[in-house]
Formats: structure tokens, sequence, C-alpha cells
């Protein structure tokens, strides 16, 4: 046959009309432009004009259309009618709904507030969901934080007042060497790989430390495959060899950080607190006068070497306990070296490498900017090192001391907030002093007294009771983990159900599947969610939870109000909470319903509202008893935190002129929606680095309203608030903990970075490191069932080294017992060489319970897929001490994930053994299952 | 059988950094999402939510272990779509003459409507990388988003292929590999550009790049070594050393 060809046309039309959102499929929270045709979504593609992703779109984003149209999407609100657990609900009005829920909330706050629980998961909506909680007056409410990586934001604000996550970011336009850090993926999902991408263009080195070589570890030109939990070790180690051959950067430590602030060395109940002035300024010695000096005075150059003499006692500047700690041969590369996993000859080579880029490579960018001392500066100098991590060293029981090592290295090299470093995004940089403080004072009919989860500065301010016991159902800021800045929300079903500290009536939650992949000892939760007492009553009265899909949480709550898709509705990606901004502007954005939906669902804050004006909650009524806002995309317009300042900072004021700071625009949704969905703020030039003590910077923050006064701050590699926990520990002062704790708070709270050792005691004959990782296709997100998501990763096989596969005798494909000192699991192993030789690991919150997600009960996610949270338990194995300790940091509460040790044994042959053990019996499904076949094309 | 054409006025293909891909399949679904909609039948998906899911992808994200004699073993995430083959054995093979290539610009292609869903090309073709779609029974491959590159409804910077458009590391470059001066081909020249499998004669148009070479930090410690020379053994000297270090900063005493 001749060659012919039909003729084609090359220029159909694409789409009818592009409506620019928010993507909500994971935290990354892309611009997206959403091409519509007859009404429908046809698809999906990333907006080029956006901050974050700038027209690029990850596999999520792109299967969103598979999201908005899942079988498993809630219809209607629903009440429960078989037991918890079963899954049996009939479905109800909206107007029962709020009703029966009004109906156990009322009550509550009319008697004791803390007896509701309110706690939200993937929640982006922090700043309102908490606005709620306070004005009900519960003391009880937090993020999913605790359990995902507060240790990384905590050791971030503590030491430098920002945080990697999605605070800040490498310098991608100038970075030379990129060392990333336990990072699977992370929030900033997009913008990593574009970051990635971008600089191996230009041919820097990228270094990955994780036991598992995949994803950014894969394509980082060394792979570091360390011990799980040894982070902290090789850090130090890397500190001890940068210090010892005087690579650090002595002018950035004197002028930005409390290295030359003088320590004191008295005894008593100052001792290793910094010495300050009359007026709580840090003391420093003037090097050009030798002199006592407040750190912040023009011209003074803070003297990292001298010391200070006063009624006999030497006074020595942080600099000087640095270099008696770590240059100790304990963190000398050989003595590191077995522990972590990586031959000292390694350690030394990275250590020199970044020696290398940061000094020898070191250049300047001519631009002038003023420091808060008043002094001019003609350059920028640019140290081209940066650094990013993430779960993989904030999931240890170390994770807080290992994420501060991280950041005192950083800090050393004089890579943060430099050209080439590491970059904040605003609202940050923001010193620790300028956050809220915990409060938790519940009174009956009265908002709380403040702002439930912030940064505490000493005992005085942890959230206890006048008798000393925890405030909060959670326990966070109490001696357990003092600095628990994001809530505990591993602990509340369990302390609940032990009514420990207290019993409540209420637990309200969103988006939060706590009894399956959310939570620890995931047999053991269900379990408390269904147990009742005595008298035939559940122990935790009420379970209400709101959820777009059909998780597994569902079927243990007892109303059910169900949520719209992310293109269903409005949101506001605010700079009052977890924004979207890049290091050189302040960015938020909003969503708003491009589709509506075709089912008797509502978005959740706006049924937050409904439920706050039902109930007439102070913050929610005008002093006319008369509502403040309908609906949440009134509340986005019309509420302001303070005068002028609200949810959304463009096109404020009348006319929509204003930015940050102006009055209410009505106009203002439109605007963000004509700008794409967002609006940006750049930085100017001369404020785009040294932020935190950037004059330009400070003013322009301030008149964004970021701040209400400039806060520049030194770096604190010396955190002083942890040496008051220690002092209380010591016997001083009036809180102090109690006498099972003294110890361990005298130990861990150490105002330095330190490490120590996870390993769980009673794991004797455990020896295997087991972690999870998410895939980038599903990072963060709610889609695990999306159609086309779970093609990619709808299996979860246990990956194994080569070297512990031969010494099992496994194949692929063969089934293997993983315990550990909790439970046991029976699962599928395929073998993985590019692994650390003494770890397994696995995909998690692939494994479905069946009947959850409108999937079949064969799908292979609920016969084959497993969670590893079977083995992991929210308390440590007993010690014999009488005590259960609990399984999280014991500075943050950050629940270690990552400590979990196994042993592993072949298992029978598949053949006798069709499913992943334990098997759990199915839950009926509200929504039935999908259809057998898609053919999804929406045009024509 | 089917003839290709004698030659094409430019060849079209993609440009693929195995350096830099990091298997997120963001190419996977946006491809996935576009061609479902966009020429053609859409690309069904059989069991979306049951025992066996399995639909129809233009392109696929693979990963490999690569065990070197020295060293870690590493991982490269490979993804496969049609390669747009100067000697298509798929186009030759097809019966019906369903299968092209486009002369204008080399692009393969299968016209639907002259389809029987024989399977021929998919067995002719060594990448596998062509997909009977089982809702339609039409042969399913890369269009190149044929219907995106010269469309003249998107922005002229969107008339790329949704696999390029979308990637985030980068990795997916687009071009006329037939015009040794265009980006692709002077990329494929620095890089050392591959054919994938040259030995099955199909002269593929799409062209990989490798992997740079990886884990080498360590040979490099002997130049770099004096960089890590202690200024002092004991901590005593390290206060001297700081000492005179701080006198040399600029304003001090030095």
């Amino acid at each position: 046959m001749a060659h012919s060809q039909p003729k084609l046309d090359t220029s159909p039309p694409v789409s009818d009309e592009i409506r620019q959102t928010t993507c909500y499929m994971c935290a990354c929270r892309c611009g997206i432009n959403v091409h519509m045709k007859g009404g429908k979504v046809a698809y999906i593609e990333g907006n080029r004009d956006h901050p974050v992703n700038k027209g690029v779109l990850c596999a999520k984003g792109s299967a969103g259309i598979m999201q908005v149209n899942a079988p498993s999407r809630l219809k209607a609100p629903m009440i429960r009618t078989g037991p918890r657990g079963s899954g049996k609900f009939k479905e109800i009005s909206w107007d029962a709904a709020l009703a029966i829920a009004v109906g156990w909330m009322e009550p509550i706050r009319h008697e004791a507030p803390e007896k509701l629980a309110f706690f939200t998961g993937r929640d982006q909506s922090q700043s309102f969901t908490s606005f709620f909680a306070q004005s009900f007056g519960t003391p009880n409410y937090a993020a999913h934080g605790g359990f995902c990586s507060v240790n990384m934001a905590t050791a971030g604000i503590y030491t430098m007042g920002g945080a990697f996550w999605e605070f800040g970011q490498p310098d991608w336009d100038h970075t030379k060497l990129f060392m990333l850090f336990g990072v699977a993926e992370d929030h900033d999902s997009n913008p990593i790989k574009m970051g990635i991408g971008k600089i191996k263009k230009r041919g820097a080195r990228v270094i990955g430390v994780n036991p598992i070589r995949s994803g950014y570890n894969a394509v980082a030109d060394d792979w570091v495959g360390i011990t799980p939990g040894t982070d902290g070790l090789f850090i130090l180690s890397m500190v001890h060899v940068l210090m010892k051959a005087g690579k650090i950067d002595l002018d950035y430590l004197s002028r930005y950080t409390n290295a030359p602030v003088l320590v004191n060395a008295a005894e008593g109940p100052e001792k290793g607190l910094l010495m300050r002035d009359e007026n709580g300024k840090m003391l420093v010695i003037d090097r050009n006068t030798g002199k006592l000096t407040p750190f912040d005075q023009p011209g003074v150059r803070p003297d990292l070497s001298a010391t200070y003499e006063k009624d006999g006692v030497t006074h020595r500047p942080v600099f000087h306990l640095m270099a008696d700690r770590y240059l100790s041969d304990e963190y000398a590369p050989e003595a590191v070296a077995d522990r972590c996993g990586i031959p000292a000859a390694r350690i030394r080579a990275i250590a020199a490498e970044i020696a290398r880029v940061a000094f020898d490579e070191a250049f300047e960018l001519d631009q002038e900017w003023t420091d808060f001392r008043g002094e001019k500066h003609t350059k920028m100098i640019g140290r081209p090192v940066s650094f990013h991590s993430m779960r993989g060293v904030s999931a240890h029981a170390n994770g807080f001391q290992t994420c501060r090592a991280l950041h005192v290295l950083q800090i050393l090299l004089g890579t943060v907030e430099v050209p080439g470093g590491f970059r904040f995004k605003p609202p940050y940089p923001k010193p620790v002093e300028a956050h809220p403080t915990p409060h938790c004072k519940a009174t009956p009919d009265t908002p709380l007294d403040g702002p439930h989860l912030g940064f505490v500065q000493g005992p005085e301010h942890l959230a206890l009771k006048e008798d000393g016991s925890p405030a909060r159902i959670d326990k966070a800021f109490t001696w357990e983990n003092p600095m628990s800045a994001h809530g505990l929300m591993h602990m509340v079903i369990s302390n609940a159900h032990a009514g420990d500290p207290y019993k409540i009536d209420t637990l309200f939650m969103y988006m939060a599947n706590m009894s399956w992949n959310s939570s620890m000892n995931t047999k053991g939760v269900m379990e408390m969610l269904t147990d009742k007492d005595e008298n035939g009553e559940y122990v935790i009265p009420h379970i209400i939870y709101s959820d777009a899909y059909s998780s597994e949480m569902v079927a243990y709550a007892d109303l059910i109000l169900p949520d719209t898709t992310y293109l269903e509705r409005h949101d506001c990606i605010s700079l009052l909470d977890r924004p979207i901004c890049e290091a050189d502007g302040a960015a938020d954005a909003i969503r708003w319903p491009v589709i509506e939906p075709d089912r008797d669902v509502r978005g959740f804050q706006t049924v937050l509202i409904q439920l706050a004006n039902r109930m007439k909650l102070p913050g929610f009524t005008n002093e006319d008893r008369t509502p403040k806002w309908k609906d949440y995309a009134d509340y986005i317009v019309n509420h302001e935190r303070k005068p002028g300042i609200g949810p959304l900072s463009g096109w404020r004021g009348k006319d929509g002129s204003k930015t940050g700071r102006g009055d209410v625009n009505p106009d203002q949704l439109n605007r963000y929606i004509e700008n794409g969905g967002f609006h940006i703020e750049h930085v100017p030039a001369e404020a785009t680095y040294y932020k935190p003590w950037n004059a330009d910077y400070q003013d322009w923050a301030v008149g964004l309203g970021l701040y209400d006064s400039p806060h520049p701050y030194l770096f604190q590699l010396y955190v002083e608030p942890m040496r008051k926990f220690q002092l209380a520990a010591e016997g001083h002062g009036e809180r102090q903990p109690p006498e099972h704790l003294r110890k361990r708070v005298q130990e861990t709270m150490d105002p330095l970075p330190i490490w120590y050792e996870t390993d769980q005691t009673g794991n004797e004959g455990f020896t295997v490191n087991a972690l999870t990782q998410r895939p980038m296709a599903m990072y963060h997100s709610w889609g695990t069932q999306n159609a086309w998501l779970r093609q990619l990763h709808g299996r979860n096989p246990l990956y194994v080294p080569s070297k512990l596969m031969r010494k099992h005798g496994l194949k692929d494909g063969d089934w293997a017992k993983v315990s550990s000192p909790h439970g046991a699991i029976t699962v599928p192993v395929m073998e993985m060489a590019a692994l650390n030789d003494n770890t397994v690991w696995t995909w998690n919150a692939i494994g479905k319970r069946k009947g959850a997600w409108a999937l079949e009960e064969d799908a292979p996610e609920a016969t084959k897929g497993f969670l590893l949270n079977h083995l992991i338990h929210e308390l440590l194995p007993p010690k014999g001490d009488g005590m259960r300790w609990a399984n999280s940091d014991p500075i943050t509460g950050q629940a270690a994930w990552f400590d979990l040790k196994v042993k592993i044994e072949k298992a029978a042959a598949p053949a006798d053994l069709p499913e992943s053990q334990p098997v759990f019996d199915p839950i009926a499904s509200p929504v039935g299952t999908g259809p057998a076949e898609l053919k999804w094309k929406v045009g024509k | 059988m089917t003839e290709l054409p004698a030659s094409t006025t430019r060849k079209m293909g993609l440009v693929i950094d195995l350096d830099t891909c990091v298997g997120c399949h963001a190419c996977v679904i946006s491809c996935k999402g576009w061609n479902t909609e966009n020429y053609g039948a859409p690309l069904s998906d059989q069991s979306p939510y049951g025992a066996d899911p399995s639909g129809t992808f233009l392109n696929r994200v693979h990963s490999y272990e690569v065990q070197p004699d020295q060293g870690a073993a590493q991982l490269i995430h490979f993804p496969k779509s049609c390669l747009h083959c100067e000697d298509a054995p798929c186009v030759t093979v097809c019966p019906t003459g369903a299968s092209y290539k486009r002369v204008e610009d080399g692009i393969v292609l299968v016209n639907e409507s002259h389809c029987i869903g024989c399977g021929l090309c998919a067995w002719s073709c060594p990448y596998g990388a062509r997909e009977l779609d089982l809702a339609e029974g039409v042969m399913k491959k890369c269009t190149l988003c044929v219907d995106r590159i010269y469309n003249e409804n998107l922005p002229e910077v969107d008339r790329v292929p949704s696999c390029v458009r979308t990637c985030p590391a980068g990795a997916r470059h687009f071009g006329d590999l037939g015009d040794p001066d265009s980006e692709v081909s002077k990329l494929v020249a620095e890089r050392g550009g591959m054919d994938l499998m040259p030995e099955m004669g199909t002269k593929p148009v799409n062209k990989y790049l490798p992997p740079r070479p990886k884990d080498q930090i360590e040979e490099q410690i002997d130049v770099l070594a004096p960089l890590l020379a202690p200024v002092a053994e004991e901590p005593k000297g390290f206060l001297g050393w700081l000492d005179k270090a701080l006198d040399k900063l600029p304003g001090g005493n030095a």
C-alpha cells in the first residue's frame, strides 16, 4: 500500500472556557487551568503565571478530573444506623444534620467546652478552623502536624524563625550544591522538582541522604544510604569537621546569630541563660571596644571569642560552648561512621565538598542593603550551598534535635538567607517571640483565652491546669512534650478513650483517616472508637466527621457532613495560614466553584459557619445577634483579623487599590478570579536576602501587614527557652516537671543540638528498620483511590534489600511475616538493591479496608495492600518502670513513625495465603462501588 | 502492508533526560488527560475501581535498578512512549494503511477509522509503545499531541506535547531532531543523546540523554582534602585560631 495520509484538523477547539483555580490534590497548592466543555471539566493543566508551579503540574494535579468524578464521593449528610464501624448509614437533610450536631455541641459549650475535641487533618484553612474552635471555647484543636513533621517546623522556628517544609526554599537560581535529607516528596512538590531540574541543568551537584534511593534520591549525583535515625549524628560529624577546619562563616556568625552572646555561668536559677541588659537585650562583647554591650547597637562588632568576668565567674559566649561540644572526638567521622552506616572517608568527602562550594565558590551580588544595626552593605555575599529536609529526619524521636543540628550546620556555613543558600518565603522569617504562645483556658459559653497553638518560651507557657494536669486532651504543651507546637492529633483518640487526662463528649474531625492510615496502632484505634462502657454507651459518645470521600474513617462516625471536591468550593490560601509564597514574593490564592456540586454536599468551612451561626458563637455573630457571614466566601471577603487585615491580601480597599492592609473590598474574589486565582506582591530587590536583618525587608513586611513592627532578630544556635526547661528540671522555678520526667527533660532539652539513640526499649530481637514513603503521584493526597493514579501505584509490596532477601531465602512475590513488639503482618515482598542494607520499606496509604473508597472488595489495595501502622504503637513497649512512654519525640510530641524496628521471617507460599494479614471485615460502602469501565470524554 | 514516506520534511520528537527524570509520572497522567479528551477515541480504563485496573496509556514510566560493578545500586526512571521511528515497523506491518507516518513532521499516527484492531503493529513494535484500547477496539499510541503542536487555539508557548508542558523537572524536550541547529539536536550532541535499542534498526527519532556518572564524591577526596586541614588539634588551639581569624575579618584589627 503506497504511503497516504488523511487530512487532519490540527487546530481543533480546546475548550469553551478556562477557569483558573487552585489545586488541592496535595499540599503544594499549584495554580491550575480547568478547561471546561459544556459546563463540564474536560482537562486540567498547570497555570503558567502561577508563582508555585509556573505552568507545570504533577500526576496528582492532572488526575484531578478523576477526583471530581470519583464514585467514592459522599452524596448527602448521613446518620449512622448500624453499629460504629459497620458503615451502615441513612441519608438525612442538611437541616437535620446541623440540628443533630448543634444538639451535641451546644450543651458542651454551656457546661465544659473542652469536651469537644475538634481536630482537622489535611486542612488548608487552619486559620479559619482554629478561629471556629477558639470561638467555641475548646482548648482541644489542632491539625495533623503533630503526626506529620512538627519537628521540622518547630526546630526551624526556634532556631531561625522559619523552617524547610513549604516555608522556605533553596535559592534555585544560584545554588551549586543541594543536599536533601529524608525527602521522598514534600509539600513543595512541584517547586522541588522544578528546582532540581534547574540546578542539574547548570551542573550543580545534588546529594541525597535517604535510606531509600527513589525519586529525588535516584537522580542525586551522590546517594548516602544512611541508617535511619542517625542523620543528626552524621550532621554533627560534619559540623565537627568543618569547625575543626575553620570552614565556617565567622563574620555571619558574629553579626546575625547568637554565637557571640554571653551565657550566664553563675550557679543558680539563671545558669545557662543568655546575659541581658535591663531592657532584656542580649549582651555581647564589642570587639572594637572590648566592652559589654547590647547586641544590636550601631557599630558593634560582636566578639565570638571574648569572655566576660563578673564576681569571679567567667561568662563565655555561645560559640565557646559550641567549640567545647562539637570539636570533641566523639563527633569525629571515624567515631560515628559505623552507627550512621557511612564510611568516614565519605563523611569527610561530603564535608569537604560543602566547604569548597560554600567558601571557594562564594560570589557577590551587586546589591546594596542595610542591616538592622544601620550598617550599609554594598554587596550580598553568596554561599551557594543549600539544604532541604523533611519527614525522614522529622519522624524520629530524636527528630527535633536532628532538625536543629541541620539548621546549625546551615548557619555555621552562613548559608541561610544569602544568595545561593536557603531562603525564607513570606510571612517568614518570623522570630519565635513574634508567634503566639499556646492558650488553653476553657470557660463555659466563652471563647478560648487566645490561640490554641504556639511556641512556648518557658515552663510558664505550658498548657497545664492549676493542679499541673494537662489542659488539652492530646497533652500537648506538657512536660511529656513541651514544644508540641502543632498538637498531637495521633494521641487524641487513645487519650479520649482512656479518659486521660479527662473524658470528652464529642470528637469532631475533618479529612483525617484516623481509623486507618493516619493512626498508629490502627486496630487498637478501631477498637477504641467502637468500645462501649458499662452502660452500653460508646466510650467516646459522639463522633462527627467531614470528608468528601468514603474513607475508612466514615464508618466510625455517627454523623457525616459531606464535603465538596476542590473544584466545587471556595477556599483561601491565606497569609494568615500557610500561604503559597515564593522567596521573592508574598502570595495568596483562592479556590472557587468552577463547577457546582451534583450532590447534596457543602464545603466544610461553610458548614462550620452554619454551625457557628446556629450556636451564635461570639466571633461569628454581630452585636444584634445576626450572623456575620452566611458562608465561607462571605467570610473570606469580609472577615478582618485585625482592622484592615483579612484572609486575602490582594485587592483590598474599597476600590481594590490596596495590598496587605486595607478595607474590605466586596469585589475581591472577582479580582482574584480575573487574575488567575492568586495574588502576588514582589519583594523589593534590596530586600530579597538577609530578610531577618534587612531593614528594607522588615519595613516592606510591616507595610504588607506581615508584622506590626519591624522584628529583626538573631538566629538561635543556642535555644534559650530549652535551657529554661532544663533549669526547671534541675529544681528551679515554680513549675517543675514531675519526678519521672525530670531526667528526660534535662537530657533532651539541650539548648545546643545533640544526638541520641532512638532504638526502642523492648525491641530486642527486632533489628531491621522499617519505613514508609508516599509515592510522588500520591504524596499528601486524598486520591489514592483515583482511577488513574491507582494504576500507577495500586500495589505496595514490602521492599527488602538484597542482603536480607538472601538471608531469609526470599524471592520476589514471596510472603514474609513482619513483626514488631506490638504486632505482626504478613505481606508480599520485592527485592530492592538501591536500599540501605538493613532497612525495609513500603508505600504508605495504598492499603485499603474492604468496602472503603468505592473500590471493589477484591481490589489489590484491599487484598495485597497493607499498612505498617499495625506494627507501630502510640506507646513504646513497657520498660519495666510501671509507665508507658509515648512513641513520640520528647520535645515536640512528633509521632516517631520511623523509629520502627522489625523482624522478618519467610511465610507460607502465596497459594495458601491469598491476602495480606491482618484481614479486617469489610465495611458497608455508603456509596456503592465504581463503574466497570471508564470512557471519560466530556466533549463531542 | 503499508509504505513509509521516502523522507519527512521534519523529524519532530522528544528528548528525554534520564539524568533528571525523578519518576513522578506527571507526564503519564497529563498525557492520559489530554488524550482521553482529545484526538480519537478516549483512553478507556477497564476495572478502574476493581481487582485488575488496566487502562490505555500512551506514555508510561518504568523504573529499573542498575547495579554497577563498583558502588551502590542506582534507580533509573525511564519514561517510554512511541519513538516515531524513521523505519517504523508498526507502519509497514499495518494491513489496512491505518498506521502511517506523516510526511511533514514524521509523526507516526493511527487513522482510527481504518484500524481493525488486529494488533500486528503492537506486535511489531520492539518498544511496546502501542496499546489496544479495549473499549474502542482500536490501536492507540503517542500522537506527539498532533492536536496541540499546531493548534492555533492554544497560545504559541503551549504548542508542545502535554507531557512536555507539564514535566515539573524539565526532563522532556520537544523539537525537530532533523535540524542539527535545533535546541533538541544541540542538547543531544552536548549530552551524548542515545537511540533506544539501535540494533533493532528502527532509527527512532526520540532520543534519551543518559544519566551522568553517580557516586563520585569520594574519588575527589584527594583534591578536596586540604580544605579540611584542621586549624588546630586542641580546642585551646582552636580558640587561638579564632582570635586571629576574627582579626582578619572586614573591620578587624589585622
